[in-house]
């Protein structure tokens, strides 16, 4: 593996004091919300995680129509980089929300839109991989992969405006209220501010994983091709 | 009046700091699994390039 990049280094650096300056945001500067008590500030972090999921995804969209147009096999590398690190962030998503919801909703679970597109879209990235797991073939698994990224962008905006244009109990954070929201609260300047500081801090960590893990994803490239030499 | 003012007055906050904890605690492990996963196929590959090079050189 080449050596890391000093503008990785200092990606690395800056993302785990960003980490510690969002969570000083979250647990000290902002207050703590009236209706819901301390949980709420799971919120902060729920939404990061959750933009940080779908610009992964983005990414990996972006990758796939590039690996078709130029047949280079980097923008696979990055594609696969964008959903994995997508899937990790859009599972915390689930889960932080859930457990949210267990207190606000006093239900772990229910049959909301925003719950269903949400989970539907990180099913449909689990299969992203089962379905390269099938192919052999280096380009043609590629050339899928890149299909299916762009296939599979499309749960993106769905689930993103899935509170505004079905019936839902989900809150709008971003936009007009949904009178039908259930735990949505007013936020105050502090709060504002930690979450806005909690979108830029996850986008920084996301941006340092993808980095990584399009690394790893070049090293794995590199000892495949030396493997296929080697045995033939 | 006493029963208006006893209605309109906000209910005190929940304590719901277990779940506050509970959430936080998914959101690092999670995170801690997914750099332990990428350092660990990391430290594979690595083997794996070591082994083949030896290979490599043994037959040439």
């Amino acid at each position: 593996m080449e050596p890391k990049p000093t503008a990785l280094k200092i990606l690395d650096i800056a993302a785990i004091l960003l980490l510690l300056a969002a969570l000083y945001m979250v647990f000290i500067y902002a207050p703590m919300e009236a209706t819901m008590g301390n949980v709420q500030r799971v919120f902060y972090f729920h939404i990061a995680t959750a933009w940080v999921g779908m610009m992964s995804f983005i990414v990996a969209l972006v990758a796939g129509v590039a690996y078709l147009s130029t047949s280079d096999r980097k923008w696979d590398i990055i594609g696969v980089a964008g959903i994995e690190v997508g899937l990790v962030f859009l599972f915390i998503t689930i889960v932080s929300g859930s457990i949210w919801a267990r207190p606000a909703w006093n239900t772990w679970w229910t049959w909301d839109p925003r719950l269903v597109t949400t989970t539907v879209m990180e099913l449909v990235y689990i299969a992203y991989f089962m379905l390269r797991q099938g192919i052999e073939d280096p380009d043609r698994r590629a050339r899928f992969g890149a299909i299916y990224a762009i296939l599979g962008a499309s749960s993106v905006p769905l689930t993103f405006f899935s509170i505004r244009i079905w019936r839902t109990i989900h809150p709008v954070v971003v936009g007009s209220g949904n009178p039908d929201s259930q735990g949505t609260f007013d936020m105050s300047d502090p709060m504002r501010a930690a979450f806005f500081f909690s979108i830029f801090t996850f986008t920084v960590i996301g941006i340092d994983l993808i980095w990584h893990r399009i690394r790893l994803g070049r090293f794995a490239d590199k000892v495949e091709r030396l493997k296929m030499k080697v045995m033939i | 009046m006493i029963f208006g003012i006893l209605l309109d007055h906000p209910p005190t906050t929940p304590d719901t700091t277990g779940y506050m904890i509970l959430g936080f605690a998914v959101i690092f492990t999670v995170m801690a699994i997914h750099i332990f996963s990428l350092y660990q196929r990391n430290r594979n590959l690595r083997i794996d390039l070591s082994l083949l090079e030896e290979i490599e050189d043994e037959e040439s």
